[in-house]
């Protein structure tokens, strides 16, 4: 076997890093209600790519495509408040939250097929073309967009949760519900708020799936397995998780590809899935 | 029963297999077969994951297995087709075995955890199948192999064969159900740690339902294959099994055998009514919206609920049992004063907190020994450490001459030693009397079904709870669960009884109650240690007493003179400042 040049390598990495970066932002949302909702919430990639779909669509009527943001993000808000508003109405317990969000997704699924059909959809934008060149390296725009976003997004979750008066509600709330309303917090109120904000980062997300990747309903499911097993490395709950074990998954993903055949790659997510799940289950 | 029920399942066999010899449009024996196929995948997937709460997310996988070891042998060594099937099993069983022998070592690898480590192996699988000479990319064709003539053509063949194994499964899930396999695997569904506790050897439960489960998929994956006769990795290993079947079983009912045959005949029914009629993404996003509806309003199936309506209204007679006609004594009369059990140099740390700090402790034949300290002294964790919950980092537990510190929980049950728990842990959705029966089946004394249920009614009239047998324990006040608490224990007629706090949280009258119960108790022989806070029913009840502090044994001996000495004074109290 040949060893890759080193241009190669390089750009495989930098690829790595990209996608890790999706999948740290696809799985935002998730660990966020898994680990402090306790919902294991399957309609988040349903929903990213009903945002990618909607995103498509305002941008071929001419709009620009993060301002479609402006629309996505209230309406998604909306949606993940309201799916929690169902959950907490019959209180669904941790396991089925997983069945009716898979519910969900089939439903989600079968609209996006019924608007835009099973073809594939590919968004034309002026983002798609711009590509920055560093030393021997290619670096497409909207990839950068998606790091960019992924970084700030866990960031600023991250700070919020950790210093301002909400955020540490929250986590009391993720701690112990109860207690967290015996001692005069919201619980109705916040984990309504939470919901919220992780349908959101759904849409986001979305807008970066439709930046960057050819969209197809059945592409959802593509990505389940590889973002739950950096949800799951990163640590449930954790704002900053998703994003390094994603970055992580992406680029040993990319090096796999680079050493071996593509068809290769998803050995390496769900291998280290099994190893943590196996080594440290206490971890989720 | 058995002979009527056998009965039933050849009467519908030979109907069934009848229906290819009347001319029926090859059609109809093919979406037949694809019912009995979907039949076999979801009771197949239920008989582990159904009964025992473990949901499988990676029932493709084993399918998938299945289907291309039959495809490998039939294409690739020319093995006749029907010889294939026994091997599709053997590969999927094994494969499930392997890995159900790594994951379920894991103690804290449950529930949601076992889903995504069985749809993450999906994929692996997958990926190692397609870049592997197994498959290689371009899929397997047996348009070639080569079909028997088990019915008059071949879309009747298929149905015969879908038939047969549909059958097959039916009745294997039913016995299982029935069995000590079928008790257990449900008990561990309500509370996995009790179960084992209980004397269910979980661990082996777990293996040998996942490799039934994983079989039978393996065989209707061996079918399937010669029936799409074009096999691929990416309609092989794709979610739509796991889900569908998943979707199945709690449609028509995880905790029946029969309910995933209703769900999988109605959604395969369902499913075909809107391709055929070209609304199939109609029909997928119904499929869906069912799915949510039934979980959150009929979270028991559909035959579930139905089973459950019928069994209200057919109310079980209890055959009427004299209170006073107690169990016979469990071994002869005790002889006093020898020792039962010895625990030396007993060791347990949680992270740092050393929660038994090298306990020495010897428990008589016939007393009661009553183990007292304050909160967070080790009281509860020697319990947990002796009965096999925990296994102690050091130390040596003997109990009748066999040393338990080695022994898995299950074993230890079966030697004669039984528990309670402070905060009484029934399972939730097996009856009273199912609960009190379980302990006596995989007890020392490991009794059959039946007789089980008699010495749980027994034990039922002793405790005062006969009236309350087919309640399920949600039914029952705090009082009751922790009599059905102690029922349980003494149903496995245990040489040991350790009780775990049972008169906390009772009312003065309950406690007089309770300690008429346990003076009962040990006149039949048992001997006793219990944890107690209660002073009144410490001293009321005790030969001796053990006082821990810290994990350690500060004093013991005659209760009264021991709860007088300056040192269990300051354990309880506080050092006084001189």
């Amino acid at each position: 076997m040949a060893l890759p040049s080193l241009t190669l390598l390089g750009q495989s990495l930098l690829s790595g890093l990209f996608i890790g970066a999706l999948y740290g932002l696809l799985g935002l949302g998730l660990s966020l209600s898994w680990g402090m909702l306790r919902q294991i919430n399957l309609a988040h990639f349903a929903l990213a790519f009903l945002g990618a779909y909607l995103t498509y669509q305002l941008a071929g009527a001419g709009m620009d495509p993060l301002a479609t943001l402006a629309v996505i993000v209230p309406c998604f808000f909306a949606l993940g408040v309201l799916m929690h508003w169902l959950f907490a109405r019959f209180s669904v317990s941790t396991f089925n939250s997983l069945l009716v969000s898979f519910g969900l997704t089939v439903i989600i699924e079968a609209l996006i097929q019924w608007l835009w059909t099973a073809d594939f959809r590919r968004m034309e934008s002026a983002y798609g073309e711009a590509r920055f060149r560093i030393g021997a390296l290619y670096v497409a725009l909207p990839e950068l967009l998606t790091l960019a976003m992924a970084v700030a997004l866990s960031f600023a979750t991250w700070a919020a949760l950790r210093y301002t008066y909400l955020g540490k509600a929250m986590r009391a709330i993720a701690e112990d519900a109860p207690i967290a309303a015996a001692f005069g917090i919201n619980v109705r109120a916040l984990s309504l708020l939470l919901s919220g904000l992780c349908a959101a980062f759904a849409g986001v997300a979305g807008l970066c799936l439709a930046l960057s990747y050819t969209l197809a309903p059945g592409q959802i499911y593509a990505w389940l397995g590889v973002v739950f097993a950096a949800v799951m490395l990163g640590g449930l709950g954790n704002p900053l998780g998703p994003l390094v074990a994603g970055i992580v998954i992406g680029a040993s993903e990319a090096l796999t590809m680079a050493f071996t055949a593509p068809a290769w790659a998803p050995l390496v997510s769900f291998s280290l899935l099994i190893v943590v799940l196996l080594a440290r289950p206490g971890r989720v | 029963m058995r002979q009527r029920a056998l009965a039933g399942f050849a009467a519908a066999g030979l109907t069934l297999s009848a229906v290819p010899f009347f001319g029926l449009p090859a059609f109809y024996e093919s979406f037949l077969y694809l019912v009995f196929h979907w039949i076999v995948l979801a009771v197949s997937w239920n008989i582990f994951s159904g009964y025992s709460g473990y949901f499988s997310f990676g029932h493709g996988a084993f399918f998938g297995a299945g289907m291309y070891t039959t495809a490998t042998l039939a294409t690739k060594a020319d093995v006749p087709f029907l010889w294939t099937l026994p091997a599709a099993a053997l590969v999927a069983a094994l494969f499930g075995i392997a890995l159900g022998a790594v994951a379920f070592r894991v103690r804290r690898l449950r529930g949601e955890l076992f889903a995504l480590l069985t749809l993450a192996v999906t994929f692996v699988l997958a990926t190692i199948v397609l870049n592997t000479p197994i498959d290689g990319g371009p899929g397997l064709v047996l348009s070639a192999v080569p079909l028997p003539a088990i019915g008059p053509s071949p879309s009747s063949t298929f149905y015969l064969l879908g038939l047969a194994l549909a059958l097959a499964t039916l009745w294997i899930a039913r016995e299982v159900q029935r069995s000590k396999l079928g008790t257990g695997l449900f008990a561990i569904h309500d509370d996995e740690d009790v179960a084992e506790v209980l004397g269910v050897p979980t661990y082996r439960y777990k293996l040998a339902a996942f490799g039934l489960s994983c079989g039978l998929a393996g065989v209707a994956g061996g079918i399937q294959a010669m029936f799409i006769s074009y096999v691929t990795v990416g309609e092989t290993f794709s979610i739509a099994v796991p889900l569908y079947v998943v979707l199945m079983s709690v449609l028509g009912g995880s905790r029946h055998w029969f309910g995933p045959a209703v769900g999988a005949a109605g959604v395969t029914a369902l499913l075909y009514a809107f391709t055929a009629g070209d609304y199939a993404v109609a029909g997928r996003a119904a499929v869906g919206l069912i799915l949510i509806l039934v979980i959150l309003f009929l979270p028991e199936g559909i035959f579930g609920q139905a089973v459950r309506a019928l069994e209200r209204r057919r109310v079980s007679v209890a055959p009427a049992i004299d209170a006073a006609e107690l169990p016979a004594p469990t071994a002869a009369p005790p002889a006093e004063g020898k020792t039962l059990l010895e625990a030396r140099g007993l060791s347990k740390a949680f992270r740092g907190v050393q929660a038994l700090a090298g306990v020495d402790l010897e428990v008589r034949r016939g007393e009661i020994l009553g183990l007292v300290g304050p909160n967070g002294s080790g009281k509860s964790t020697l319990i947990n450490v002796v009965s096999g919950h925990f296994r102690p980092d050091s130390g040596r537990i003997l109990f009748e001459g066999r040393d338990l510190a080695a022994l898995e929980a299950h074993r230890i049950a079966r030697t004669g030693l039984a528990r309670t728990y402070q905060i009484p842990r029934p399972f939730a959705h097996l009856s009273v009397l199912e609960n009190v029966a379980l302990p006596a089946m995989f007890g020392r004394d490991a009794l059959p079904r039946a007789e089980a249920e008699s010495e749980a009614r027994r034990w039922l009239a002793f405790t005062g709870l006969a009236a309350k047998a087919a309640a399920l324990p949600g039914e029952l006040n705090l009082h009751q669960r922790k009599f059905l608490e102690l029922a349980r224990a003494l149903a496995s007629r245990p040489g040991l009884l350790l009780l775990d706090e049972v008169f906390s949280g009772l009312t003065h009258v309950e406690i007089d109650d309770a300690i008429r119960l346990i003076r009962a108790i040990r006149a039949q022989g048992a001997t006793i240690v219990f944890v107690e806070h209660v002073i009144r029913a410490v001293m009321e009840l005790t030969d001796r007493i053990v006082v821990l502090s810290y994990g350690r044994v500060i004093a013991e001996g005659d209760p009264r003179a021991v709860m007088r000495e300056p040192d269990v004074v300051a354990a309880y109290l506080g050092k006084p400042h001189a």
